[in-house]
Protein backbone atom coordinates (compact mmCIF):
# COMPACT_ATOMS: atom_id res chain seq x y z
CA UNK A 1 0.00 0.00 0.00
CA UNK A 2 2.85 2.35 0.89
CA UNK A 3 5.77 2.25 -1.48
CA UNK A 4 8.94 4.21 -0.93
CA UNK A 5 11.47 4.20 -3.76
CA UNK A 6 14.98 5.63 -3.80
CA UNK A 7 14.06 8.24 -1.22
CA UNK A 8 16.77 10.78 -0.59
CA UNK A 9 17.26 13.85 1.57
CA UNK A 10 20.14 16.25 1.53
CA UNK A 11 20.74 19.02 4.05
CA UNK A 12 23.28 21.12 2.20
CA UNK A 13 26.17 18.76 1.45
CA UNK A 14 25.06 16.27 4.07
CA UNK A 15 23.03 13.27 2.89
CA UNK A 16 20.68 12.37 5.74
CA UNK A 17 18.67 9.75 3.83
CA UNK A 18 20.20 7.88 0.94
CA UNK A 19 18.38 5.62 -1.52
CA UNK A 20 15.79 4.25 0.89
CA UNK A 21 13.42 1.75 -0.72
CA UNK A 22 10.80 -0.37 1.01
CA UNK A 23 7.11 -1.12 0.98
CA UNK A 24 4.48 -1.51 3.66
CA UNK A 25 1.54 -3.78 2.80
CA UNK A 26 -2.05 -3.17 3.84
CA UNK A 27 -2.52 -4.01 7.56
CA UNK A 28 1.23 -4.54 7.70
CA UNK A 29 3.63 -3.51 10.42
CA UNK A 30 7.15 -2.50 9.55
CA UNK A 31 9.82 -1.36 11.96
CA UNK A 32 12.65 1.00 11.07
CA UNK A 33 15.53 0.53 13.45
CA UNK A 34 18.76 2.44 13.72
CA UNK A 35 20.77 4.44 16.17
CA UNK A 36 20.19 8.12 16.72
CA UNK A 37 21.12 10.20 13.67
CA UNK A 38 20.66 7.37 11.19
CA UNK A 39 17.91 9.26 9.32
CA UNK A 40 14.77 7.59 10.70
CA UNK A 41 12.91 10.78 11.64
CA UNK A 42 13.82 12.46 8.37
CA UNK A 43 12.48 9.44 6.47
CA UNK A 44 9.26 9.49 8.49
CA UNK A 45 8.74 13.24 8.02
CA UNK A 46 9.25 12.94 4.27
CA UNK A 47 6.73 10.11 4.05
CA UNK A 48 4.23 12.11 6.11
CA UNK A 49 4.82 15.17 3.92
CA UNK A 50 6.25 17.36 6.67
CA UNK A 51 9.59 17.56 4.88
CA UNK A 52 10.27 17.81 1.17
CA UNK A 53 12.32 14.95 -0.20
CA UNK A 54 15.36 15.75 -2.35
CA UNK A 55 14.59 12.81 -4.59
CA UNK A 56 12.71 9.55 -4.97
CA UNK A 57 9.10 8.47 -4.85
CA UNK A 58 6.49 8.02 -2.16
CA UNK A 59 3.37 6.21 -3.33
CA UNK A 60 0.23 5.38 -1.41
CA UNK A 61 -1.93 2.88 -3.29
CA UNK A 62 0.04 3.64 -6.42
CA UNK A 63 -0.55 7.37 -6.16
CA UNK A 64 2.46 9.67 -5.94
CA UNK A 65 2.59 12.01 -2.96
CA UNK A 66 6.34 12.60 -2.75
CA UNK A 67 8.70 14.67 -4.88
CA UNK A 68 7.08 13.34 -8.07
CA UNK A 69 3.69 14.77 -7.08
CA UNK A 70 2.64 17.40 -9.62
CA UNK A 71 2.12 20.18 -7.08
CA UNK A 72 5.46 19.53 -5.45
CA UNK A 73 7.13 19.55 -8.85
CA UNK A 74 5.56 22.90 -9.57
CA UNK A 75 6.31 24.10 -6.03
CA UNK A 76 2.62 24.74 -5.49
CA UNK A 77 0.87 24.59 -2.17
CA UNK A 78 -1.70 21.91 -1.60
CA UNK A 79 -5.35 22.84 -1.38
CA UNK A 80 -6.89 22.20 2.00
CA UNK A 81 -9.14 19.43 0.66
CA UNK A 82 -6.07 17.66 -0.69
CA UNK A 83 -4.27 18.09 2.60
CA UNK A 84 -7.12 16.49 4.50
CA UNK A 85 -7.26 13.64 1.99
CA UNK A 86 -3.54 13.08 2.62
CA UNK A 87 -4.28 13.13 6.34
CA UNK A 88 -6.57 10.15 5.83
CA UNK A 89 -3.66 8.30 4.26
CA UNK A 90 -0.93 8.92 6.80
CA UNK A 91 -0.89 10.12 10.40
CA UNK A 92 2.04 10.32 12.77
CA UNK A 93 2.70 10.17 16.50
CA UNK A 94 5.78 12.02 17.68
CA UNK A 95 8.48 11.22 20.18
CA UNK A 96 8.02 13.96 22.76
CA UNK A 97 4.79 13.44 24.72
CA UNK A 98 5.16 16.84 26.38
CA UNK A 99 4.81 18.94 23.25
CA UNK A 100 2.72 16.62 21.08
CA UNK A 101 -0.42 18.32 22.34
CA UNK A 102 -1.30 22.01 22.47
CA UNK A 103 -0.77 22.89 26.14
CA UNK A 104 -3.82 25.17 26.18
CA UNK A 105 -6.21 22.65 24.64
CA UNK A 106 -8.08 20.01 26.59
CA UNK A 107 -7.50 16.49 25.38
CA UNK A 108 -11.12 15.94 24.36
CA UNK A 109 -11.13 19.21 22.43
CA UNK A 110 -7.94 18.24 20.58
CA UNK A 111 -9.48 14.96 19.47
CA UNK A 112 -12.75 16.70 18.59
CA UNK A 113 -10.88 19.21 16.46
CA UNK A 114 -9.21 16.35 14.59
CA UNK A 115 -12.51 14.54 14.04
CA UNK A 116 -14.24 17.71 12.86
CA UNK A 117 -11.54 18.28 10.26
CA UNK A 118 -12.44 15.00 8.61
CA UNK A 119 -16.12 14.44 9.24
CA UNK A 120 -19.00 16.88 9.33
CA UNK A 121 -20.95 15.60 12.30
CA UNK A 122 -23.72 17.10 14.44
CA UNK A 123 -22.57 17.94 17.97
CA UNK A 124 -23.91 14.80 19.65
CA UNK A 125 -22.40 12.43 17.10
CA UNK A 126 -19.11 14.32 17.27
CA UNK A 127 -19.09 13.87 21.04
CA UNK A 128 -19.87 10.17 20.66
CA UNK A 129 -17.06 9.73 18.12
CA UNK A 130 -14.58 11.49 20.43
CA UNK A 131 -15.65 9.30 23.34
CA UNK A 132 -15.23 6.23 21.16
CA UNK A 133 -11.71 7.24 20.11
CA UNK A 134 -10.65 8.07 23.65
CA UNK A 135 -12.12 4.82 24.86
CA UNK A 136 -10.16 2.95 22.21
CA UNK A 137 -6.91 4.29 23.63
CA UNK A 138 -8.02 3.84 27.24
CA UNK A 139 -8.66 7.42 28.34
CA UNK A 140 -11.69 8.27 30.46
CA UNK A 141 -13.94 11.35 30.72
CA UNK A 142 -11.87 12.93 33.45
CA UNK A 143 -8.73 12.74 31.31
CA UNK A 144 -10.65 14.02 28.29
CA UNK A 145 -11.57 17.13 30.27
CA UNK A 146 -7.98 17.67 31.45
CA UNK A 147 -5.23 19.84 30.04
CA UNK A 148 -2.16 17.93 28.81
CA UNK A 149 -0.11 19.02 31.81
CA UNK A 150 -2.42 17.05 34.10
CA UNK A 151 -1.69 13.81 32.23
CA UNK A 152 1.25 11.42 32.42
CA UNK A 153 3.53 10.87 29.45
CA UNK A 154 1.82 7.61 28.58
CA UNK A 155 -1.64 9.21 28.76
CA UNK A 156 -0.48 12.02 26.48
CA UNK A 157 0.78 9.55 23.91
CA UNK A 158 -2.57 7.77 24.11
CA UNK A 159 -4.26 11.11 23.43
CA UNK A 160 -1.91 11.74 20.49
CA UNK A 161 -2.76 8.28 19.12
CA UNK A 162 -6.49 8.99 19.47
CA UNK A 163 -6.06 12.30 17.66
CA UNK A 164 -4.19 10.56 14.82
CA UNK A 165 -6.85 7.85 14.59
CA UNK A 166 -9.53 10.55 14.25
CA UNK A 167 -8.50 10.86 10.60
CA UNK A 168 -8.95 7.08 10.19
CA UNK A 169 -5.56 6.85 8.47
CA UNK A 170 -4.47 3.90 6.39
CA UNK A 171 -0.97 4.22 7.81
CA UNK A 172 0.14 5.32 11.27
CA UNK A 173 3.77 6.33 11.69
CA UNK A 174 5.14 6.16 15.24
CA UNK A 175 8.45 8.00 15.51
CA UNK A 176 10.01 6.79 18.76
CA UNK A 177 6.54 7.26 20.20
CA UNK A 178 7.26 5.16 23.29
CA UNK A 179 10.95 5.98 23.73
CA UNK A 180 10.31 8.64 26.38
CA UNK A 181 8.05 6.42 28.49
CA UNK A 182 8.67 4.08 31.42
CA UNK A 183 9.24 0.48 30.41
CA UNK A 184 5.93 -0.83 31.77
CA UNK A 185 4.03 2.03 30.08
CA UNK A 186 5.89 1.24 26.84
CA UNK A 187 4.53 -2.30 26.96
CA UNK A 188 0.97 -1.00 27.49
CA UNK A 189 1.21 1.31 24.51
CA UNK A 190 2.71 -1.42 22.32
CA UNK A 191 -0.18 -3.69 23.25
CA UNK A 192 -2.61 -0.87 22.49
CA UNK A 193 -1.04 -0.38 19.05
CA UNK A 194 -1.19 -4.09 18.24
CA UNK A 195 -4.84 -4.02 19.30
CA UNK A 196 -5.62 -1.00 17.13
CA UNK A 197 -3.94 -2.61 14.17
CA UNK A 198 -6.03 -5.74 14.63
CA UNK A 199 -9.28 -3.78 15.06
CA UNK A 200 -8.94 -1.06 12.46
CA UNK A 201 -6.49 -2.55 9.99
CA UNK A 202 -4.25 0.52 10.23
CA UNK A 203 -0.79 -0.29 8.93
CA UNK A 204 2.00 0.65 11.33
CA UNK A 205 5.38 2.14 10.53
CA UNK A 206 7.15 1.78 13.83
CA UNK A 207 10.35 3.75 14.21
CA UNK A 208 12.62 2.99 17.13
CA UNK A 209 16.18 2.61 18.28
CA UNK A 210 15.04 -0.10 20.67
CA UNK A 211 15.29 -3.60 19.19
CA UNK A 212 13.42 -5.06 22.15
CA UNK A 213 10.14 -3.43 21.20
CA UNK A 214 10.30 -4.46 17.55
CA UNK A 215 9.53 -8.14 18.09
CA UNK A 216 6.22 -7.34 19.73
CA UNK A 217 4.85 -4.91 17.21
CA UNK A 218 6.28 -5.59 13.76
CA UNK A 219 6.30 -8.30 11.12
CA UNK A 220 9.18 -6.90 9.13
CA UNK A 221 12.01 -4.62 9.98
CA UNK A 222 14.66 -2.65 8.24
CA UNK A 223 17.87 -1.41 9.75
CA UNK A 224 19.23 2.01 8.85
CA UNK A 225 22.75 3.25 9.29
CA UNK A 226 23.95 6.68 8.22
CA UNK A 227 20.92 7.21 5.99
CA UNK A 228 21.13 3.87 4.22
CA UNK A 229 19.22 0.61 4.65
CA UNK A 230 21.70 -2.07 5.63
CA UNK A 231 19.33 -4.91 6.41
CA UNK A 232 15.72 -5.72 5.57
CA UNK A 233 13.60 -8.77 6.35
CA UNK A 234 11.12 -10.44 8.69
CA UNK A 235 11.77 -9.49 12.31
CA UNK A 236 12.36 -13.05 13.52
CA UNK A 237 14.85 -13.76 10.74
CA UNK A 238 16.79 -10.54 11.18
CA UNK A 239 17.01 -10.89 14.94
CA UNK A 240 17.94 -14.57 14.79
CA UNK A 241 20.37 -14.34 11.91
CA UNK A 242 21.59 -10.79 11.29
CA UNK A 243 23.64 -10.46 8.10
CA UNK A 244 25.14 -6.99 8.48
CA UNK A 245 27.79 -6.32 11.13
CA UNK A 246 25.94 -3.13 12.17
CA UNK A 247 22.79 -5.13 12.91
CA UNK A 248 24.83 -7.61 14.92
CA UNK A 249 26.28 -4.76 16.90
CA UNK A 250 22.82 -3.32 17.57
CA UNK A 251 21.55 -6.70 18.73
CA UNK A 252 24.59 -7.26 20.92
CA UNK A 253 24.04 -3.90 22.59
CA UNK A 254 20.60 -4.99 23.83
CA UNK A 255 21.22 -6.74 27.17
CA UNK A 256 18.59 -9.43 26.64
CA UNK A 257 17.25 -9.71 23.10
CA UNK A 258 13.51 -10.03 23.06
CA UNK A 259 12.75 -8.86 26.56
CA UNK A 260 9.31 -7.97 27.64
CA UNK A 261 8.83 -5.80 30.70
CA UNK A 262 6.65 -8.53 32.23
CA UNK A 263 9.63 -10.86 32.35
CA UNK A 264 11.13 -8.64 35.01
CA UNK A 265 8.57 -10.16 37.32
CA UNK A 266 9.69 -13.65 36.34
CA UNK A 267 12.05 -14.92 39.09
CA UNK A 268 14.07 -16.98 36.63
CA UNK A 269 14.73 -13.91 34.51
CA UNK A 270 15.38 -11.81 37.62
CA UNK A 271 17.94 -14.38 38.79
CA UNK A 272 19.81 -14.04 35.51
CA UNK A 273 20.20 -10.30 36.03
CA UNK A 274 23.59 -9.22 37.35
CA UNK B 1 8.83 13.40 34.55
CA UNK B 2 10.34 14.17 37.94
CA UNK B 3 11.92 17.31 36.55
CA UNK B 4 8.55 18.41 35.16
CA UNK B 5 6.94 17.88 38.54
CA UNK B 6 9.69 19.75 40.23
CA UNK B 7 9.44 22.64 37.78
CA UNK B 8 5.71 22.86 38.39
CA UNK B 9 6.04 23.19 42.13
CA UNK B 10 9.05 25.45 41.90
CA UNK B 11 7.73 27.92 39.33
CA UNK B 12 4.22 28.37 40.74
CA UNK B 13 4.43 31.67 42.61
CA UNK B 14 2.28 31.66 45.71
CA UNK B 15 0.05 34.68 46.22
CA UNK B 16 1.11 36.99 48.99
CA UNK B 17 4.83 36.84 48.30
CA UNK B 18 6.38 40.32 48.34
CA UNK B 19 7.10 40.24 44.61
CA UNK B 20 3.50 39.38 43.84
CA UNK B 21 2.28 42.19 46.06
CA UNK B 22 4.48 44.59 44.09
CA UNK B 23 2.94 43.30 40.85
CA UNK B 24 -0.55 43.66 42.30
CA UNK B 25 0.16 47.22 43.44
CA UNK B 26 1.58 48.07 40.01
CA UNK B 27 -1.52 46.59 38.41
CA UNK B 28 -3.73 48.76 40.65
CA UNK B 29 -1.81 51.92 39.71
CA UNK B 30 -2.10 51.03 36.02
CA UNK B 31 -5.79 50.29 36.48
CA UNK B 32 -6.36 53.61 38.24
CA UNK B 33 -4.72 55.60 35.46
CA UNK B 34 -6.55 53.70 32.75
CA UNK B 35 -9.78 54.49 34.63
CA UNK B 36 -8.77 58.16 34.81
CA UNK B 37 -7.96 58.16 31.10
CA UNK B 38 -11.46 56.93 30.35
CA UNK B 39 -13.51 58.82 32.96
CA UNK B 40 -11.14 61.63 34.01
CA UNK B 41 -12.94 64.52 32.29
CA UNK B 42 -16.10 63.62 34.26
CA UNK B 43 -14.28 63.58 37.59
CA UNK B 44 -12.28 66.80 37.55
CA UNK B 45 -13.13 69.28 40.36
CA UNK B 46 -12.42 72.30 38.09
CA UNK B 47 -12.41 72.90 34.36
CA UNK B 48 -8.80 72.01 33.44
CA UNK B 49 -8.30 75.00 31.15
CA UNK B 50 -10.08 77.62 33.30
CA UNK B 51 -7.58 80.38 34.05
CA UNK B 52 -7.69 82.52 37.20
CA UNK B 53 -5.21 85.43 36.89
CA UNK B 54 -5.75 86.42 40.53
CA UNK B 55 -4.72 82.99 41.84
CA UNK B 56 -1.50 81.95 40.06
CA UNK B 57 1.10 79.65 41.66
CA UNK B 58 -1.19 79.01 44.58
CA UNK B 59 -0.12 76.42 47.12
CA UNK B 60 -2.29 73.45 48.14
CA UNK B 61 -5.67 74.41 49.57
CA UNK B 62 -9.10 72.90 50.11
CA UNK B 63 -10.34 74.13 46.71
CA UNK B 64 -7.08 73.43 44.86
CA UNK B 65 -5.66 70.25 46.43
CA UNK B 66 -2.42 70.44 44.43
CA UNK B 67 -2.42 74.20 43.98
CA UNK B 68 -2.53 76.10 40.68
CA UNK B 69 -0.15 76.74 37.78
CA UNK B 70 1.24 79.95 36.26
CA UNK B 71 -2.18 80.82 34.83
CA UNK B 72 -4.10 79.93 37.97
CA UNK B 73 -5.44 76.66 36.49
CA UNK B 74 -6.20 73.83 38.94
CA UNK B 75 -3.27 71.37 38.78
CA UNK B 76 -5.16 68.32 40.03
CA UNK B 77 -7.83 68.82 37.38
CA UNK B 78 -5.19 69.27 34.69
CA UNK B 79 -3.31 66.13 35.75
CA UNK B 80 -6.50 64.07 35.74
CA UNK B 81 -7.75 65.51 32.46
CA UNK B 82 -4.28 65.05 30.95
CA UNK B 83 -4.23 61.33 31.67
CA UNK B 84 -6.14 60.58 28.50
CA UNK B 85 -3.85 62.65 26.27
CA UNK B 86 -0.77 61.22 27.98
CA UNK B 87 -1.84 57.59 27.71
CA UNK B 88 -3.66 57.61 24.36
CA UNK B 89 -0.61 58.28 22.17
CA UNK B 90 1.57 55.53 23.70
CA UNK B 91 -1.45 53.21 23.58
CA UNK B 92 -1.70 53.77 19.82
CA UNK B 93 2.06 53.27 19.44
CA UNK B 94 1.95 49.98 21.35
CA UNK B 95 -1.25 48.75 19.70
CA UNK B 96 0.13 49.37 16.21
CA UNK B 97 3.64 48.07 16.83
CA UNK B 98 2.41 45.02 18.77
CA UNK B 99 -0.19 44.03 16.17
CA UNK B 100 2.11 44.57 13.21
CA UNK B 101 5.11 43.11 15.01
CA UNK B 102 3.27 39.95 16.05
CA UNK B 103 2.00 39.49 12.51
CA UNK B 104 5.47 40.00 11.02
CA UNK B 105 6.97 37.64 13.59
CA UNK B 106 4.44 34.93 12.76
CA UNK B 107 4.94 35.31 9.02
CA UNK B 108 8.73 35.16 9.41
CA UNK B 109 8.58 32.18 11.77
CA UNK B 110 6.02 30.27 9.73
CA UNK B 111 7.44 30.65 6.25
CA UNK B 112 11.12 30.90 7.19
CA UNK B 113 13.62 31.02 4.36
CA UNK B 114 14.11 34.25 2.43
CA UNK B 115 10.99 35.84 3.93
CA UNK B 116 12.36 35.40 7.44
CA UNK B 117 15.75 36.74 6.36
CA UNK B 118 14.08 39.74 4.71
CA UNK B 119 11.95 40.58 7.75
CA UNK B 120 14.84 40.14 10.16
CA UNK B 121 17.18 42.20 7.99
CA UNK B 122 14.69 45.03 7.53
CA UNK B 123 14.05 45.15 11.27
CA UNK B 124 17.78 45.26 12.00
CA UNK B 125 17.94 48.38 9.85
CA UNK B 126 14.99 49.98 11.65
CA UNK B 127 16.51 48.99 14.98
CA UNK B 128 19.63 50.91 14.03
CA UNK B 129 17.69 54.19 14.09
CA UNK B 130 17.10 55.74 17.53
CA UNK B 131 13.30 55.95 17.83
CA UNK B 132 13.05 59.18 19.78
CA UNK B 133 15.36 61.07 17.43
CA UNK B 134 13.38 59.80 14.44
CA UNK B 135 10.15 60.95 16.07
CA UNK B 136 11.64 64.39 16.69
CA UNK B 137 12.87 64.56 13.10
CA UNK B 138 9.50 63.70 11.56
CA UNK B 139 7.83 66.23 13.87
CA UNK B 140 10.35 68.79 12.66
CA UNK B 141 9.57 67.92 9.04
CA UNK B 142 5.79 67.47 9.25
CA UNK B 143 5.15 70.13 11.88
CA UNK B 144 4.22 69.85 15.53
CA UNK B 145 1.42 67.51 16.61
CA UNK B 146 1.28 63.94 17.79
CA UNK B 147 0.37 62.16 14.52
CA UNK B 148 3.82 62.09 12.90
CA UNK B 149 5.71 61.15 16.09
CA UNK B 150 3.19 58.40 16.86
CA UNK B 151 3.73 56.93 13.39
CA UNK B 152 7.50 57.18 13.79
CA UNK B 153 7.46 55.62 17.24
CA UNK B 154 5.14 52.81 16.05
CA UNK B 155 7.76 51.89 13.47
CA UNK B 156 10.61 52.36 15.92
CA UNK B 157 8.99 49.97 18.41
CA UNK B 158 8.38 47.28 15.76
CA UNK B 159 11.80 45.55 15.98
CA UNK B 160 11.63 45.13 19.76
CA UNK B 161 8.35 43.25 19.78
CA UNK B 162 9.01 41.41 16.52
CA UNK B 163 12.35 40.01 17.59
CA UNK B 164 11.07 38.60 20.85
CA UNK B 165 7.87 37.19 19.37
CA UNK B 166 9.66 35.79 16.32
CA UNK B 167 12.06 33.64 18.29
CA UNK B 168 9.22 32.37 20.49
CA UNK B 169 7.09 31.74 17.39
CA UNK B 170 9.88 29.71 15.75
CA UNK B 171 10.07 27.51 18.84
CA UNK B 172 6.29 27.17 18.96
CA UNK B 173 6.00 26.45 15.25
CA UNK B 174 8.50 23.60 15.56
CA UNK B 175 6.61 21.85 18.34
CA UNK B 176 5.20 18.52 17.22
CA UNK B 177 1.60 19.51 17.94
CA UNK B 178 1.82 21.97 15.04
CA UNK B 179 3.10 19.19 12.76
CA UNK B 180 0.23 17.02 13.99
CA UNK B 181 -2.29 19.73 13.06
CA UNK B 182 -0.70 20.12 9.64
CA UNK B 183 -0.85 16.38 9.09
CA UNK B 184 -4.53 16.39 9.99
CA UNK B 185 -4.99 18.98 7.24
CA UNK B 186 -5.91 21.86 9.55
CA UNK B 187 -5.97 25.13 7.56
CA UNK B 188 -3.00 27.37 8.28
CA UNK B 189 -5.30 30.20 9.40
CA UNK B 190 -6.81 27.90 11.98
CA UNK B 191 -3.41 26.83 13.28
CA UNK B 192 -2.41 30.50 13.62
CA UNK B 193 -5.59 31.79 15.21
CA UNK B 194 -6.55 28.87 17.40
CA UNK B 195 -3.16 27.56 18.44
CA UNK B 196 -0.08 29.70 17.76
CA UNK B 197 -1.46 33.13 18.65
CA UNK B 198 -3.18 32.09 21.90
CA UNK B 199 0.00 30.34 23.00
CA UNK B 200 2.10 33.40 22.18
CA UNK B 201 -0.48 35.71 23.79
CA UNK B 202 1.09 35.94 27.27
CA UNK B 203 4.46 36.86 25.79
CA UNK B 204 2.88 39.51 23.56
CA UNK B 205 1.00 40.93 26.54
CA UNK B 206 4.17 41.14 28.62
CA UNK B 207 6.08 42.85 25.81
CA UNK B 208 3.26 45.31 25.22
CA UNK B 209 3.05 46.16 28.92
CA UNK B 210 6.76 46.82 29.29
CA UNK B 211 6.86 48.66 25.96
CA UNK B 212 3.99 50.92 27.05
CA UNK B 213 6.07 52.55 29.79
CA UNK B 214 8.87 53.37 27.37
CA UNK B 215 6.46 54.62 24.72
CA UNK B 216 4.81 56.92 27.26
CA UNK B 217 8.19 58.32 28.20
CA UNK B 218 9.08 58.93 24.53
CA UNK B 219 5.77 60.66 23.79
CA UNK B 220 6.12 62.82 26.90
CA UNK B 221 9.64 63.76 25.80
CA UNK B 222 8.38 64.82 22.38
CA UNK B 223 5.69 67.00 23.96
CA UNK B 224 8.24 68.36 26.41
CA UNK B 225 10.27 69.51 23.43
CA UNK B 226 7.16 71.32 22.15
CA UNK B 227 6.75 69.03 19.14
CA UNK B 228 3.84 66.91 20.33
CA UNK B 229 0.76 68.08 22.22
CA UNK B 230 0.20 71.81 22.03
CA UNK B 231 -0.98 74.27 24.69
CA UNK B 232 -3.36 74.49 26.38
CA UNK B 233 -3.60 70.65 26.39
CA UNK B 234 -2.90 69.30 29.87
CA UNK B 235 -0.60 66.57 28.50
CA UNK B 236 1.98 65.68 31.15
CA UNK B 237 5.16 66.15 29.10
CA UNK B 238 3.90 69.55 28.03
CA UNK B 239 3.04 70.41 31.64
CA UNK B 240 6.60 69.58 32.73
CA UNK B 241 7.88 72.00 30.08
CA UNK B 242 5.29 74.69 30.91
CA UNK B 243 6.17 74.55 34.57
CA UNK B 244 9.90 74.78 34.04
CA UNK B 245 10.16 78.63 34.10
CA UNK B 246 8.14 78.72 37.32
CA UNK B 247 10.66 76.48 39.09
CA UNK B 248 13.03 79.43 39.26
CA UNK B 249 10.14 81.58 40.52
CA UNK B 250 9.85 79.21 43.48
CA UNK B 251 6.72 77.39 42.25
CA UNK B 252 7.89 73.95 41.08
CA UNK B 253 4.52 72.21 41.57
CA UNK B 254 3.40 72.00 37.92
CA UNK B 255 6.60 70.34 36.66
CA UNK B 256 6.93 68.31 39.83
CA UNK B 257 3.46 66.77 39.80
CA UNK B 258 3.40 66.16 36.05
CA UNK B 259 6.87 64.60 36.26
CA UNK B 260 5.79 62.43 39.17
CA UNK B 261 2.71 61.29 37.23
CA UNK B 262 4.95 60.23 34.32
CA UNK B 263 7.36 58.50 36.68
CA UNK B 264 4.58 56.67 38.52
CA UNK B 265 2.94 55.37 35.34
CA UNK B 266 6.24 54.31 33.72
CA UNK B 267 7.41 52.48 36.83
CA UNK B 268 3.99 50.87 37.31
CA UNK B 269 3.92 49.56 33.72
CA UNK B 270 7.47 48.23 34.04
CA UNK B 271 6.80 46.46 37.32
CA UNK B 272 3.52 45.07 36.03
CA UNK B 273 5.28 43.83 32.90
CA UNK B 274 8.06 42.05 34.78
CA UNK B 275 5.58 40.64 37.27
CA UNK B 276 3.34 39.33 34.49
CA UNK B 277 6.36 37.88 32.77
CA UNK B 278 7.28 35.99 35.93
CA UNK B 279 3.75 34.72 36.41
CA UNK B 280 2.71 34.01 32.83
CA UNK B 281 6.03 32.95 31.34
CA UNK B 282 7.42 31.33 34.47
CA UNK B 283 10.68 33.24 34.45
CA UNK B 284 12.78 32.77 37.54
CA UNK B 285 13.82 36.40 37.49
N1 LIG C 1 16.72 20.24 9.44
C1 LIG C 1 17.94 19.65 9.41
N2 LIG C 1 19.01 20.35 8.99
C2 LIG C 1 20.23 19.77 8.96
N3 LIG C 1 20.49 18.50 9.32
C3 LIG C 1 19.45 17.76 9.77
C4 LIG C 1 18.14 18.29 9.85
N4 LIG C 1 17.31 17.33 10.33
C5 LIG C 1 18.10 16.24 10.54
N5 LIG C 1 19.39 16.50 10.21
C6 LIG C 1 20.50 15.55 10.29
O1 LIG C 1 20.15 14.38 9.61
C7 LIG C 1 20.61 13.24 10.28
C8 LIG C 1 19.47 12.29 10.53
O2 LIG C 1 18.61 12.85 11.49
P1 LIG C 1 17.29 12.14 11.96
O3 LIG C 1 16.49 11.78 10.76
O4 LIG C 1 16.65 12.97 12.98
O5 LIG C 1 17.85 10.80 12.64
P2 LIG C 1 17.16 9.81 13.65
O6 LIG C 1 15.71 10.11 13.71
O7 LIG C 1 17.47 8.45 13.12
O8 LIG C 1 17.83 10.03 14.97
C9 LIG C 1 21.27 13.72 11.56
O9 LIG C 1 22.67 13.72 11.35
C10 LIG C 1 20.75 15.13 11.73
O10 LIG C 1 21.72 15.92 12.34
MG1 LIG D 1 14.55 10.63 15.44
Amino acid sequence: MLEVRNLRKEFGDFVAVDDVTFSLPQRGSLAIVGESGSGKTTTARMIAGLETASGGHILVEGEERGPGHKRQRQRQRLRSGERRARGRQIQMVFQDPYSSLDRRQRVGAAVAEAVALHQRLPADRLRARVAELLDMVGLDDRQAAALPKALSGGQRQRAAIARALAAEPQILILDEAVAALDVSIQAQILRLLADIRARTGTALLFITHDLGAVRHISDDMLVMQAGKIVEHGPVATVLADPQHPYTRRLIASVPKPGWIPRRRMDPAAAARLP
Amino acid sequence: MTSALFARTASKPRAGRPRDRVTLAAGCVVGLFVFLAVCGPLLVPHAPNAVDPLNVHAGPSATHLLGTDDSGRDLLSRLIAGTRASLAAPAVVIAVSTTLGTLLALVAAWFGGWLDRFVSGALDVVFGFPGLIMAVLVAAVFGAGLTAPVVALSIAYLPLITRVVRSAAIKERNLPYVSALQLLGAPTARIWLRHLLPNLGPLVLVQATIGFGYALLDVAAISFLGLGSQPPDPEWGLMVANGAPSILAGAPQQSLYAGLAILLVVVAFNLLGTGLSRRLLGEQA
